[in-house]
């Protein structure tokens, strides 16, 4: 395989005799996505703290602007949008220029793809507590931030295509397929999901209703979770992970089973956010027969992922970052057992409307996204200031009291769900119904919701330390950071320069090559 | 298979291609959308609306938009399951029928709080204002944040037109006369709603208040269907009657003594097993 020279600065001497090129990465658009990223999912978490607190202690809902069912959303938003959405960006300018042995096709695309985004997230911050909101599930931002997002996005997708095809690497590594896969699914989803009938400023209505509007939304909403929280971070597991523990990715061939099989079956699952509902039975139906079905692609990616670190888990012991990733993809599999499990109809009718699904979303969220982006952003950190982590100490302690205080969220959760589940079902001896009084499976849990606000804090702690840890390493960056200058040899005719770097069997897949 | 996974098999070359392998990953993507909403969308006309089922009036709609602006689809779903145990607590399940006007639709993925499908004419107009006003107030362990400001707020009227006119474009069978008289029809259903809270012993002057929209809205829920279900059935029977709001308005202010709380009567069905009423 063509390993790139790495050169210390950017001095493109003697390139145009050379058999090299050489060009240079753009790290400083990633050094800004890895700091809204953690500047984001601080404010996202904070305002997930603060509503954890409403529902136990509802004096904490501060007036009109800041009360649940307006801080709900923006907390929504907040997590998946603002944090995960800068971290697999994060993620994307990093390894994709990388991979392609290219710089991103346009400095200028890149600066707006950052500054728009954030610009969408001010405007959701101070849009949501307004009360603009159109009431779908993660989609609720008024129309005109949804055409902003729509815009931004197709800058973004020009920027990444572009990327690809003035890349120097012939063979796409699997990573790149998820990001393929990531960017134009989530344009197909959003524009189908958003489109609606402007009837003021900041007021619009679905083009559906009813049962399609049902439909519509949960095809999205559940599309978002595969598409913005899935499959970019696989393929930001695909590239950091095999970097962190310095092995190729098990397997080449299951990465193409399970990225197909992924892709093709997660489209359909959406209605099974619809069990027993008014929507036509077959369509639920069908969306519960192909999430059972998507348990296999999506252990698919578990298993490259965990069996990844064969031979190399005692590495596990001196890496915070292995450590994250480990325990990211261990949560993975877990929510995506526990999600067909969900969709199961028998277990949805217990489970549905109950807060097992807050639990559910919560361990691929703080599990999955949270902990493969913390693992990400302590392998990017010194790599990107050049100069070691501040302390490492300190993100073990990161890792320790995250991961602690994702079981207490989680297992209050299920505590409280399937208390509320049975409750709501339970009838005494005459066949009445045992707790009649809705407001008494309130009172039954909220001592869960007291344990999960504290695993939520303790989660929200860990995330401060790294904060800290960071502004601690970035201070102790050298003044100038040049763009990072590489040599590869220039790619001629069709083939690959230095070989495709697949080993004879087929069965490991490349690795990207060790900047 | 065997040349398709290979080191130089079929896979490799797609790597190769950037854009045929977003073409593939496109058609992967698309081939579910298509096969599940295709049958819906052709079909979506044959999702006849009820018999009973009529557009919101101007003043609800407003409280609708309220209702979205708040967020309580956060908490609350309007979509009962057919199950024995939902139909008991809140009444007849959900069916397409009575959603085909519904955009966009506000059935929720969580039951923070009760189900509200089949909230309208369980509680007289009253509850709800002293209910949003301080949620503790009629329910004593009610985790539900309260909304003072919704008594204070005025009520927009002149935005109701324009979106009525939007939801005509939207296939909502509004009228000329019905979007003409908008704000006329708002009005006056506003000021029956405050005279009657009034009239219960409740705050006065709110009818030109968002509250009342809100109200509105809530008495509406459900209405056309039971409707549906009983012809002859002009308001559904209220569950609680307003002077037991007083009693427990003044007990909550009065904290001496042990609260009575506004429970819903257990219903009668004698054994979960029988059929799933209606």
């Amino acid at each position: 395989m063509s390993t790139p020279a790495a050169v210390a600065t950017a001095a493109p001497a003697a390139e145009s005799q050379s058999r090299f090129e050489v060009f240079t990465y753009d790290d400083q658009i990633v050094r800004w996505f890895v700091i809204a990223t953690s500047i984001w999912g601080f404010v996202g978490m904070l305002v997930g703290a603060l509503i954890a607190l409403q529902l136990p202690f509802p004096e904490a809902n501060l007036g009109e602007y800041l009360s649940f069912g307006r801080l709900r959303p923006l907390h929504t938003n907040a997590v998946i949008f603002a944090f995960a959405g800068n971290s697999i960006f994060a993620a994307i300018y990093y390894s994709t220029q990388r991979l392609c042995k290219a710089r991103m096709f346009s400095d200028a695309m890149s600066k707006v793809h950052f500054w728009g985004w954030q610009a969408i997230i001010v405007s959701a911050a101070i849009t949501l507590p307004m009360g603009f909101n159109t009431s779908k599930e993660y989609a609720e931002l008024e129309w005109p931030i949804d055409i902003a997002i729509a815009v931004v996005w197709i800058v973004f997708a020009v920027n990444f295509f572009g990327t690809l095809w003035k890349r120097r690497e012939k063979h796409m590594y699997v990573a790149l397929w998820f990001y393929i896969a990531t960017i134009v699914t989530v344009a197909v989803l959003h524009i189908g999901n958003s489109l609606a009938l402007p009837v003021g400023l900041f007021k619009s209505y679905p083009i559906y209703k009813g049962t399609q509007d049902a439909l519509v939304q949960w095809w999205y909403g559940h599309n978002a979770v595969a598409f913005f929280l899935t499959t970019p971070f696989l393929g930001l597991m695909y590239y950091f992970l095999p970097k962190a523990a310095e092995r190729p990715v098990f397997s080449y061939r299951l990465s193409i089973v399970h990225f197909w099989s992924l892709v093709f079956i997660y489209i359909w699952a959406g209605p099974h956010h619809l069990q027993y509902t008014s929507v036509p039975e077959w369509a639920a139906t069908l969306g519960m027969v192909f999430s059972v079905m998507l348990w296999m692609p999506s252990w698919g990616g578990m298993i490259n992922g965990l069996f990844t670190l064969r031979g190399a888990w005692h590495k596990l012991r001196d890496s915070v970052v292995l450590k994250m990733f480990v325990v990211g993809i261990t949560f993975y599999g877990m929510a995506t057992f526990e999600g067909p499990a969900l969709s199961v109809k028998t277990v949805n009718a217990l489970s549905h409307y109950t807060d097992w699904n807050i639990a559910h979303v919560h361990s691929g969220a703080l599990g999955w996204n949270g902990f493969m982006t913390f693992g990400m952003i302590y392998w990017l950190a010194p790599r990107l200031w050049r100069t070691p982590l501040w302390s490492q100490k300190l993100a073990n302690w990161h890792f320790w009291i995250g991961t602690v205080g994702i079981l207490l969220y989680v297992l209050a959760m299920y505590t409280s769900g399937i208390t509320q589940g049975l409750m709501w079902r339970a009838y005494d001896d005459a066949g009445r119904l045992l707790y009649p009084d809705f407001v008494e499976s309130v009172v039954q849990v909220i001592p869960m919701y007291w344990v999960r606000l504290i695993g939520g804090l303790m989660y929200l702690g860990g995330v401060v330390l790294m904060m800290v840890n960071l502004y601690k390493t970035i201070r102790k960056a050298p003044d100038e950071l040049p763009d990072p200058a590489v040599a590869v040899p220039r790619l001629t005719g069709a083939g690959s320069p230095g070989g495709d770097g697949a080993s004879g069997d087929g069965q490991s897949t490349p690795t990207p090559a060790l900047a | 298979m065997k040349r398709f996974f290979r080191a130089n098999g079929a896979h490799r070359r797609i790597e190769g291609w950037p854009l045929v392998f977003t073409i593939l990953t496109v058609v992967a993507i698309l081939v579910g959308t298509v096969v599940e909403f295709a049958p819906i969308f052709l079909v979506g006309g044959a999702v006849q609306p009820l018999a009973t089922l009529e557009p919101y009036t101007p003043l609800e709609l407003a409280g609708r938009d309220v209702y979205i602006a708040e967020g309580c689809n956060n908490c609350h779903s309007q979509q009962v399951r057919p199950f024995q145990d939902e139909v008991m607590r809140y009444g007849p399940y959900s069916v397409a029928e009575e959603e085909v006007y519904e955009t966009p639709h506000l059935w929720g993925s969580k039951r923070t709080g009760p189900d509200l499908a089949r909230l309208g004419g369980k509680y007289p107009h009253l509850w709800h204002v002293r209910h949003m006003d301080n949620p503790r107030s009629t329910s004593p362990n009610s985790i539900m944040p309260p909304y003072p400001h919704m008594l204070t707020k005025p009520l927009d009227l002149d935005a109701i037109p324009g979106k009525m006119r939007g939801l005509r474009r939207l296939g909502i069978p509004y009228t000329d006369a019905q979007i003409a008289g908008a704000s006329q029809s708002a009005q006056a259903q506003a000021r029956e709603i405050a005279a009657e809270v009034e009239s219960q012993g409740g705050p006065g002057q709110l009818a030109d208040r968002e509250i009342t929209a809100v109200v509105a809205y809530l008495q509406r829920l459900g209405v056309d269907r039971a409707r549906a279900l009983d012809p002859d059935l002009d308001r559904a029977e209220p569950d609680v009657e307003a002077h037991e709001v007083e009693e427990v308005y003044d007990t909550m202010l009065d904290p001496g003594d042990e609260p009575p709380l506004l429970e819903p009567p257990v219903s009668e069905v004698p054994n979960p097993t029988t059929n799933l009423a209606p």
